[in-house]
């Protein structure tokens, strides 16, 4: 393009090159002016090339790492919390699922426990309450035996008075009861 | 870009060095010029920006250091991509080429300034400083092992042929780094300069003025060109710097 653009101002150039305010060469191409604009070039862009390397570009480029740095920290920060955070849910999880475990092992402890004790009390008071009918009915045995023994003694008494009362005359008591246990015998 | 002082729209006038303050040191005529001035200008520019912007050194850029964080963000990627991160250590070098190159384009796009890449000293000064890194960095670094770069991975019998074409492909490097940029401003500055004056003609001309808006027009349409230009032609330059680089930094086969 430039080539395309010095060709036309070649052409162009022509009629204005020969007025009275053009210089004498071409601007560019003349070596007079050299050393004066190497000159300044050098001191000019030495600056700066010193004032850049020294000073503005470390400036930007630690800002530039500082953030980066800070971005990364900041990341890395995160990450290790959301590992945190995920173990500790994790340990809460697990705890929780441990202490259902133990409260379900604790109520079925108790359960049995308590079974265990009821049907003792149950077996116990049974067997007293056994031990208390057998004794009773003993009881009554007894008492029925020896109410029994008292008929006899009560009939041969109550036999000994009506005989004495029918006849007048007192009868021993051997011959009562003999005669009570011919009686009872027939 | 003004008219010249009798009125006369040399195209070539606004390339003129003038002295400013005339100054002699070492037998040389190094007067402070028109030239000078903007290349100072440049460097303040660039300098007062880039210092005053990362003042905060905030972590949250104010727009002023997010200018400058790009900017150096930008440069950074081309040395990176470009020469690796061995490269980083020209850094510097390639981004002060790079801003000095943009600011002077694009301060030279200003009318009534001077551009200072329109001079063929300075690009090509500017050039060899590059390729003469290159060279004092690559034999430092390689020894005779950078001359390898001119013999490149052909049939032996062919490298009678090559090794002078490589040589002839090294030496026009510095040419055509300095030519590009010189000649991008120069004629970018004529063709301007040319169309802008030919809307003055025109308005002169009576009844011809009625086509003066066309160079007008013409003209705004270069200045936008001129400008999408000025901030090429630096980046070109910095990337052909970091190109060249890469052969000092790793050698040229690999």
């Amino acid at each position: 393009m430039s080539m395309l653009l010095l060709g036309a101002v070649a052409v162009t150039t022509g009629e204005f090159l020969p007025s009275a305010s053009a210089p004498a060469t071409f601007p560019p191409f003349d070596p007079t002016t050299f050393p004066k604009q190497l000159f300044w070039l050098a001191l000019s862009f030495g600056a700066l090339y010193f004032l850049m390397a020294r000073i503005a570009l470390p400036r930007i480029g630690e800002v530039i790492e500082e953030r980066r740095d800070r971005i990364q920290r900041d990341l890395d920060e995160a990450a290790r919390l959301k590992s945190e955070t995920d173990a500790a849910l994790k340990a809460y999880e697990q705890s929780l699922a441990d202490a259902r475990g133990k409260a379900q092992g604790l109520a079925k402890d108790t359960r049995d426990k308590l079974t265990a004790e009821t049907e003792a009390e149950r077996h116990r008071v049974e067997a007293e309450l056994n031990a208390k009918l057998a004794e009773t009915e003993k009881r009554i045995a007894e008492t029925k035996s020896r109410a029994l023994a008292s008929v006899d003694e009560i009939a041969a008494s109550t036999a000994s008075d009506i005989v004495s009362m029918l006849t007048g005359k007192g009868v021993s008591a051997d011959e009562v009861r003999q005669a009570l246990a011919k009686a009872k015998a027939s | 870009m003004a008219a010249g002082a009798d009125g006369v729209h040399s195209p070539i006038a606004q390339f003129e060095i003038k002295n400013l303050v005339p100054l002699r040191l070492f037998g040389f005529d190094t007067s402070f010029t028109n030239s000078a001035l903007f290349m100072v200008i440049a460097v303040g520019l660039i300098s007062a920006f880039l210092i005053m912007s990362m003042r905060g050194r905030s972590l949250v850029p104010t727009r002023m250091q997010s200018i400058a964080e790009v900017l150096y963000e930008f440069v950074a990627n081309t040395v990176r991509e470009n020469v690796g991160h061995e490269g980083m250590k020209f850094f510097p070098l390639v981004f002060s080429l790079f801003i000095f190159v943009l600011v002077v384009n694009l301060i030279g796009m200003v009318p009534g300034t001077f551009t200072v890449t329109s001079h063929i000293i300075v690009t090509a000064a500017l050039a060899l400083l590059v390729i003469g890194i290159v060279i004092v960095y690559g034999v430092a670094t390689q020894g005779t092992h950078f001359l390898k770069l001119f013999v490149p991975d052909v049939p032996p019998a062919l490298l009678p042929l090559m090794v002078p074409i490589e040589v002839i492909s090294f030496l026009s490097r510095p040419l055509s780094l300095s030519v590009r940029l010189f000649a991008n401003m120069l004629a970018g500055h004529i063709a301007l300069k040319i169309f802008a004056g030919f809307v003055g003609s025109l308005l002169a001309a009576g009844v011809w003025g009625i086509l003066s808006p066309l160079p007008l027009f013409l003209t705004i349409a270069l200045t936008a060109l001129e400008v999408l230009v000025a901030v090429l032609q630096a980046y070109v330059f910095a990337v052909l710097t970091c190109v060249y680089l890469n052969d000092a930094v790793h050698g040229a086969h690999h």
